[in-house]
C-alpha cells in the first residue's frame, strides 16, 4: 500500500490504490463482459416470446433467489470487515472470513435445492431454452462461488495475525475483490432470471 | 485515531449493506405482477436498481471509490452501459 502511494503521486488528488493485483482486474472486467452477454441473452430470449418466458419463469421460486441475494450481500460485508481487521492484525479477522464461507455454503445449498426441485418437476437443463439458460448461467456463477469459497478458506489462514508472509494484504484484497465480483454478478443474474417479466 | 476511522469505516460498510438489502426487497416487490401491469417503467426500475446495487458493491466493497481514476471510470461506464443495453433489449427485443 505504501509502495503504491509512492509510485502513484497525483497532483491535488488522493493517490489511487488498485485493490489486489492490477492483473486481477483484467479477469474482473473479462467476467463482467461475459456475464453482461448472459444478461442480454436472457432479456433477448424474453423478447422472442414474453408469455412463454414468464410461464417458464414461474417454475422458479423467487423467494429462494431473494434469500440467496441477501446471503451473498451479507457474505460480502463479512469479507469487507474481515480484510479490514486482518490489515490491523485483529485476531477476529479469520472468523469473519469463515463466516463468509458459511454464507457461500448456504448459497450453494439453496442452489442445490432449486436445481433438484426443477429437475424433479421435469425442467431439465436440456429442456426448453429458458431452463437451458438458467442452468448454464447460474451453473457458471456457482462455479465462481465454489472457487471463491476455496480462496476465502485460504484467506482465513492469511488473515491470522501471526501470518508473516509478504504480499499478505495484497492477496487478501485480491481474494476479497473476487468474492465481491461473485456477489455483484449474482445481483443482475437474479434480476434478469427471476424478476424481469 | 485508528479506532475512530475503523469504527466509521465499519459503519459506512454496514450502511451500504443495509441499502443493498433494502434495494433487493424493493426490486422483489416491483418484479412479477407489477411489471406485467406497468411494463417498461417497472422494468426500468428493476434494471436501474440492479445497476445501482452493482455500482455500490464496486465502489464501496471493492473499494473502487479510492482506486485510480481509469479503473473507477471503466467500472462506472460498465454500470451505465449495462443499464442502457439491458433496458434497450427489454424494450426493443
Amino acid at each position: 500500500m505504501t509502495v503504491d502511494a509512492v509510485a502513484r503521486p497525483r497532483a491535488g488528488q488522493k493517490p489511487g490504490h488498485v485493490p489486489g493485483e492490477p492483473g486481477l482486474w483484467v479477469l474482473v472486467f473479462g467476467d463482467l463482459l461475459v456475464f453482461g452477454v448472459f444478461f442480454v441473452m436472457v432479456l433477448a430470449l424474453r423478447g422472442q416470446d414474453p408469455a412463454e418466458f414468464v410461464a417458464a419463469q414461474q417454475t422458479l421460486h423467487v423467494e429462494w433467489g431473494v434469500l440467496n441475494t441477501i446471503v451473498l450481500l451479507t457474505s460480502s460485508l463479512f469479507v469487507v470487515l474481515g480484510v479490514r481487521r486482518a490489515a490491523e492484525r485483529d485476531p477476529r479477522a479469520p472468523r469473519l472470513l469463515l463466516a463468509a464461507v458459511a454464507c457461500g455454503l448456504i448459497f450453494a445449498g439453496v442452489k442445490a435445492i432449486e436445481y433438484t426441485t426443477l429437475v424433479q418437476d421435469g425442467h431439465r437443463p436440456a429442456g426448453d431454452e429458458f431452463h437451458a439458460y438458467y442452468f448454464m448461467f447460474t451453473g457458471v456463477h456457482l462455479a465462481h462461488v465454489l472457487i471463491g469459497m476455496s480462496a476465502l478458506l485460504f484467506a482465513a489462514r492469511l488473515a491470522r495475525p501471526s501470518f508473516t508472509g509478504t504480499h499478505r494484504n495484497g492477496a487478501l484484497e485480491g481474494i476479497a475483490t473476487f468474492w465481491h465480483l461473485v456477489d455483484l454478478l449474482w445481483i443482475m443474474l437474479f434480476a434478469t432470471l427471476y424478476l424481469m417479466h | 485515531m485508528t479506532t475512530v476511522t475503523h469504527t466509521s469505516a465499519t459503519k459506512s460498510s454496514t450502511l451500504v449493506w443495509a441499502a443493498l438489502v433494502v434495494f433487493t426487497v424493493l426490486s422483489f416487490a416491483l418484479g412479477g405482477e407489477e411489471m406485467i401491469t406497468h411494463g417498461t417503467l417497472a422494468a426500468a426500475v428493476v434494471i436501474g436498481i440492479g445497476a445501482i446495487k452493482i455500482r455500490l458493491v464496486g465502489l464501496y466493497f471493492m473499494e473502487l471509490r479510492s482506486a485510480p481514476v481509469v479503473l473507477r471510470a471503466a467500472f462506472e461506464v460498465y454500470c451505465a452501459v449495462l443499464f442502457v443495453v439491458l433496458l434497450g433489449t427489454y424494450a426493443l427485443a
